[in-house]
């Protein structure tokens, strides 16, 4: 049981090339914090340092209040899960398992028992004595779980775990981990790229991005809250609809259509960090919007046409996703997203921005029909288009969720240790 | 006859006629060897009198046992040596980024190159100087250099298929770097040492020119270079009955180690060559 602190942690790698920048991030013990990011975002470099698997270029890291710096990973009293699993296999889950235990000259008597407990948590108890190689995957995901849980280490570290399953096993073991995790209370560092995982599994959620810290929070924080345009769109599934806009006084104009601000939305920009001059982003999920002719109440709300292009029916709701005639938005930030999402390379539609919207399964919403739609002003997320930060403070409106910051250990709209999202300003490209 | 079936047995009768030309010096040892000594160059291939005569005179020969003793002994002490520095030198090179490693492999490439006779010369010189002529080191020491670099490259294939990950967990778990290379990068090369450990002795078991070279008595003398000294019943006989019978006795050790491991071998040699 143990509090791991980042303080200003930096990775430099002989090359001048910076992993990790200035970190700055506080796990309280027992708490499971989940680092999130595209790859090559740094995280998983994170993750290895507080290992010692990898050296620290610059700052401090504490376990437990002690500055372990210079700890050899044995040393640091820390167990790892690894993404291949890492299991031996020339050795028996048993002996897998006990390994750690071996090594540190626990006597045999405690080491059986040990393992026979973990065994009988991760539901492996008849497959002890059998080698990795004839074990199926989950089964071997449990078994690098239990390697680190017979232990009793100060924290976990896992890294990427659920990524070699498949998908119905990954909600499986997701749940299972989150259980192991709460019953053992014991302190835990999760990477992983998957927001789903990030969202169902954290007590709070890291983001990062090019090896700076975006936003620290809880989950429905993150998405409530988003402090950036990064985390916005990495935030949610599908992800956040972007239409640049103009604020004109009382007015937001965008491509489809004049808004009045609301009230709840006025009060948060007049609190927040003020900007947006040279125009502005303006987020909404898909979930904010509906087809108009199921709103009975369309004042909370603004009312447009658009000619649906596909509309995606998942049975519980559609999918439908138009285009938005606009310059479109572009952004760093953006463009990292959709090259994470590998749609890099699809051809940009140059006429403008594509919009997905979340319908209820009642609508009446067709493919390559005009529709009207509908969709909540309150919600509206509004970001400068040159930092791409966010312009809305925590002067919270009565009709907005907005949840408080985790435990109050920092105000909603700046991530931890003052980790400056706008250390690298996004340029507009 | 189909087209398949034609090629088939094509392919046999190609193989079959490998296998014939290759085995014949081996069978005609084997034959030569149990041939009395007086019949040894009649000319015939198969022997009129069977005997084991030969055998039981090349035992009672103290020049073999000792050669035979001396053979297993410096073969299995150059070959452990050679194997453990290598283990060490190939892990190095396949987990380890420091400068120069290019070079190092380049050097231990070159070495492997060196056309061993040229050393002979120079080492004989020192050799005597240094007093380590006629020695069990004298011959371990040139033996374990000319291993090195062969085991560097087999080791460090299979060092290199090995994930990084489970060191890092062997680590992470509470080993030390050595613990870690101990008990979980051995065991899973354990394939690889052995394959290395066979190549290795049978290189030194063959010898000629060091151990011809570097000894002259039944203090270091291996097998090839004792054989060579075999007396004759005269000044004018070859003992080719003994001769054949010893060659006999140390070959088919050798080939049987082979022939065991041969699967090993194969794919010892091949590691790391294709993503597997």
């Amino acid at each position: 049981m143990a509090e791991i602190e980042f303080d200003d942690i930096t990775k430099r790698y002989p090359d001048g090339f910076e992993a990790v920048k200035h970190f700055n991030l506080d796990v309280p013990d027992g708490e499971l914090m989940i680092l999130v990011g595209p790859s090559g975002c740094g995280k998983s470099t994170a993750l290895r340092m507080v290992a010692g698997l990898e050296d620290i270029s610059d700052g401090e890291l504490k376990i437990g209040g002690q500055v372990v710096n210079e700890k050899a990973p044995k040393d640091r009293d820390i167990a790892m899960v690894f993404q291949n699993y890492a299991l031996y296999p020339h050795m028996t889950v048993r002996e897998n398992m006990g390994f750690a235990l071996k090594l540190a000259k626990v006597p045999q008597a405690e080491i059986d028992q040990k393992v026979n407990e973990a065994a009988k948590i991760l539901d492996l108890e008849q497959h002890l004595e059998r080698k990795p190689a004839n074990l199926s995957g989950g089964q071997r995901q449990r078994v690098a779980m239990g390697r680190a849980i017979v232990r009793n280490p100060s924290a976990f570290l896992m890294d990427e775990p659920l990524s070699n399953l498949d998908a119905k096993l990954r909600v499986q073991m997701r749940t299972e981990i989150s259980r192991i995790q709460h019953d053992l209370h014991t302190t835990t560092i999760y990477v992983t790229h998957d927001q789903t995982e990030a969202m169902t599994l954290g007590d709070r959620i890291a983001v990062m991005r090019a090896g700076i810290l975006q936003q620290v929070g809880q989950p429905t924080e993150l998405y409530n809250n988003p402090t950036n345009l990064f985390v916005a769109g990495f935030i949610g599934s599908p992800s956040m609809n972007f239409l640049p806009g103009e604020l004109d006084g009382d007015q937001l104009h965008l491509p489809i259509g004049t808004v009045r601000i609301p009230d709840s939305v006025r009060r948060q920009l007049d609190s927040g960090p003020g900007g947006g001059r040279s125009g502005i982003v303006a987020g909404i999920r898909p979930e904010d919007f509906e087809d108009a002719s199921l709103i009975s109440d369309r004042s909370r709300g603004h009312t447009f046409r658009a000619k649906i292009d596909v509309l995606e029916a998942m049975g519980s709701e559609y999918f439908a996703y138009f285009v938005v005639e606009s310059e479109g938005v572009s952004s760093t930030e953006l463009e990292e997203l959709a090259q994470d999402a590998g749609a890099a390379d699809l051809p940009h539609s140059h006429e403008g921005s594509q919009v997905v919207a979340r319908l209820d399964a009642a609508s009446r919403v067709r493919e390559h029909e005009e529709a009207e739609l509908w969709f909540n002003v309150d919600h509206l997320h509004l970001f400068d288009v040159e930092s791409g930060r966010t312009l809305l403070g925590d002067g919270a409106g009565p009709d907005v969720a907005r949840q408080p910051a985790a435990a109050g250990q920092q105000p909603a709209s700046e991530p931890t240790g003052g980790a400056s999202p706008a250390g690298e300003a996004p340029t507009t490209g | 006859m189909s087209h398949r079936a034609r090629e088939t047995s094509g392919w046999s009768l190609a193989i079959l006629v490998v296998v014939v030309f290759s085995l014949v010096p081996v069978v005609w040892i084997v034959m030569l060897s149990l041939k009395t000594s007086a019949s040894a160059t009649d000319g015939s291939f198969i022997p009129h009198h069977w005997t084991l005569s030969n055998y039981s005179d090349i035992f009672k020969l103290g020049t073999f046992t000792d050669a035979l003793r001396n053979s297993i002994g410096i073969g299995l002490i150059s070959t452990l040596l050679a194997v453990a520095l290598a283990c060490a030198a190939a892990y190095a090179i396949a987990r380890l980024d420091f400068p120069g490693k290019a070079a190092i492999l380049a050097v231990a490439l070159a070495v492997a190159m060196f056309p061993q006779i040229s050393l002979v010369g120079p080492l004989y010189n020192l050799w005597r100087q240094i007093g380590l002529y006629d020695t069990w080191p004298g011959l371990i020491i040139p033996y374990m250099t000319f291993a090195l670099p062969l085991s560097i490259y087999v080791l460090s294939a299979f060092f290199r298929e090995i994930p990084w990950e489970l060191e890092q967990a062997a680590q992470v778990d509470g080993a030390t770097p050595f613990q870690a290379f101990m008990k979980v990068i051995v065991p899973l090369a354990t394939p690889g040492i052995v394959t290395t450990f066979i190549l290795v002795f049978i290189i030194c078991w063959n010898d000629f020119v060091f151990a011809i070279s570097l000894t002259s008595t039944t203090a270091a003398q291996t097998v090839p270079a004792a054989i060579s000294t075999f007396p004759g019943v005269s000044q004018f006989t070859v003992p080719y009955g003994d001769i054949a019978a010893a060659a006999v006795v140390v070959t088919v050790p050798v080939m049987l180690l082979v022939l065991l491991f041969q699967r090993r071998i194969v794919s010892g040699l091949t590691a790391g060559a294709v993503k597997g």
